[in-house]
């Protein structure tokens, strides 16, 4: 189970990279794409969108279920992975890389701080 | 309490994940559904179908009693061969569909659906006459499904030259085996039934010669793809198998009254208010799910409610079936599929999807 130690990490398994607060990219975590099996389609949000830290802001559907996606912090949807209309199951390959959902500016730092560290997230999935 | 197949154990050992279908512990996958989809369509899977309700019907008179009871014609089937077939209510409700063998002059094997076995037996029960002895064998049976273009091939192998059913045939072998040439996937492929002690054993030697374990999820990605109904989706006592496009399965001019004939007969002569439509689609759109409305094209009308959805790997779209206004049912027929509130272009298609 892979948990990247750069990454913070929320309780409904989305993952987001703290590095670049202006478009952090956020995606779900390795855990939550062995749940959700084969990836077929992904229901993106609007660049520009203003989101609020844990609203449903995109859909992710395998086979069998469709599933929300929120957004771990606050802020402005910067970008979103068009590439997953084509290549839905990168979310399934490559979580943490070609998989990521969308980037957003966050607007608040001190929620980032909020969400777990790896650690944290290695003993939350335990 | 959900009950355990026979091949439970070898289930868990495959690291399947299982899921809770007609009160049977199942799997619903083992290493992806797409994946296991692509392997009965292109070499071949092997599914565990123990669920399904394997019944024997027996004694003077027994083929004359079936063929009063379901809507094709047993006189047409000779010995060692099987057919597609419905059991309606006096409405022409479907009450289940199956597949029926003739193993000797009077002596039948039918299969009925796991969420369905109950409601089945009362019905036959209470009108089976006095000659005709019917016993439920689901208790001692398990059973596995072998499909795909390398099904044949396999079975051979793993068979050890025995011979084999022809297409909708059966053979009974002195070890309990009783192999049918039926599937529920399209492809060319196998229905073994076998005692519970010896199943176990016919499974792992399928995996050891090739065959991809195949779960629930991939078994409905395929049906939907060939368009074959499933009870209690698109297969209903709301429905008749007219409205379902099975026809070919009602022989309305056989040497036999079954219930529902009059009403079929009228809806042959005057036509139906609705039929059962495959909608496929137009471009890229999420997965259709049973019960997503099914609307005119400029979304103002609701024509119906998809009963079957999923996705086609091999169309790579959205696929369904919904029971539509007759002339909405039309093969070229646009319509618009609403997904959480949005609306996707589709369109009605000739079954099958593919």
């Amino acid at each position: 189970m892979k948990v990247p130690d750069e990454l913070r990490y929320a309780e409904s398994h989305e993952w987001l990279d703290p590095s670049s607060a202006e478009a952090a990219p956020v995606g779900v975590s390795d855990h939550a794409q062995e749940e959700l099996t084969d990836v077929v389609y992904l229901e993106l949000p609007e660049v520009g969108k203003a989101v609020s830290k844990g609203e449903a802001v995109a859909v992710i559907e395998s086979v069998k279920a469709a599933n929300d996606i929120y957004s771990p912090v606050s802020g402005e949807i910067v970008e979103v992975n068009e590439a997953l209309a084509e290549s839905p199951e990168s979310v399934n390959e490559d979580p943490y890389g070609a998989g990521w959902i969308f980037k957003i500016r966050i607007t608040d730092a001190a929620e980032c701080e909020q969400l777990m560290s790896a650690d944290a997230y290695r003993d939350f999935l335990s | 309490m959900a009950r355990e197949t026979p091949l439970a154990q070898q289930h868990r050992e495959l690291g399947a994940r299982m899921v809770d279908f007609a009160g049977w512990d199942m799997p619903v996958q083992y290493e992806g559904i797409v994946t296991e989809h692509r392997a009965v369509r292109e070499s071949c899977g092997v599914f565990d179908i123990s669920h399904m309700g394997p019944f024997e019907a027996s004694g003077k008179g027994a083929g004359d009693w079936l063929n009063r009871t379901f809507t094709n014609d047993t006189a047409r089937l000779a010995e060692g061969s099987g057919q597609y077939t419905l059991m309606t209510n006096e409405e022409a409700g479907v009450i289940d569909d199956l597949l029926l063998y003739r193993f000797g002059e009077e002596r039948w094997f039918f299969v009925l659906n796991a969420s369905r076995v109950e409601v089945d037996a009362a019905w036959l029960r209470g009108r089976c006459p006095g000659d005709v002895t019917l016993t439920d064998r689901t208790a001692g049976l398990g059973a596995i499904a072998v499909q795909g273009p390398q099904a044949v091939s396999l079975a051979s192998q793993v068979f050890d030259g025995d011979s084999l059913p022809e297409r909708n045939g059966v053979v009974e072998f002195g070890d309990g085996r009783i192999v049918c040439r039926t599937g529920y996937t399209g492809e060319d492929g196998f229905e073994l039934f076998a005692p519970v002690s010896l199943i176990g054993e016919w499974f792992r030697r399928f995996i050891e010669a090739g065959a991809k374990p195949c779960g629930l999820g991939a078994r409905d990605t395929l049906r939907l793809e060939k368009c074959l109904p499933l009870y209690g989706n698109d297969l209903d006592e709301q429905h008749t198998p007219l409205e379902a496009g099975l026809g070919r399965f009602v022989k309305l001019g056989k040497d036999a009254d079954f219930p529902g004939r009059a009403v079929l007969l009228a809806q042959r002569a005057g036509g139906m208010a609705v039929r059962l439509a495959a909608i496929r689609s137009s471009g890229k759109a999420p997965p259709f799910r049973p019960g997503y409305p099914v609307l005119s094209v400029d979304g103002t009308r609701e024509w119906g409610v998809l009963c079957s959805g999923g996705v086609s790997p091999l169309l790579a779209a959205s696929i369904g079936l919904a029971y539509l206004p007759a002339e909405e049912a039309e093969p070229g027929n646009a319509v618009t599929v609403a997904v959480r509130g949005r609306s996707f272009p589709a369109e009605v298609v000739k079954k099958p999807f593919v």
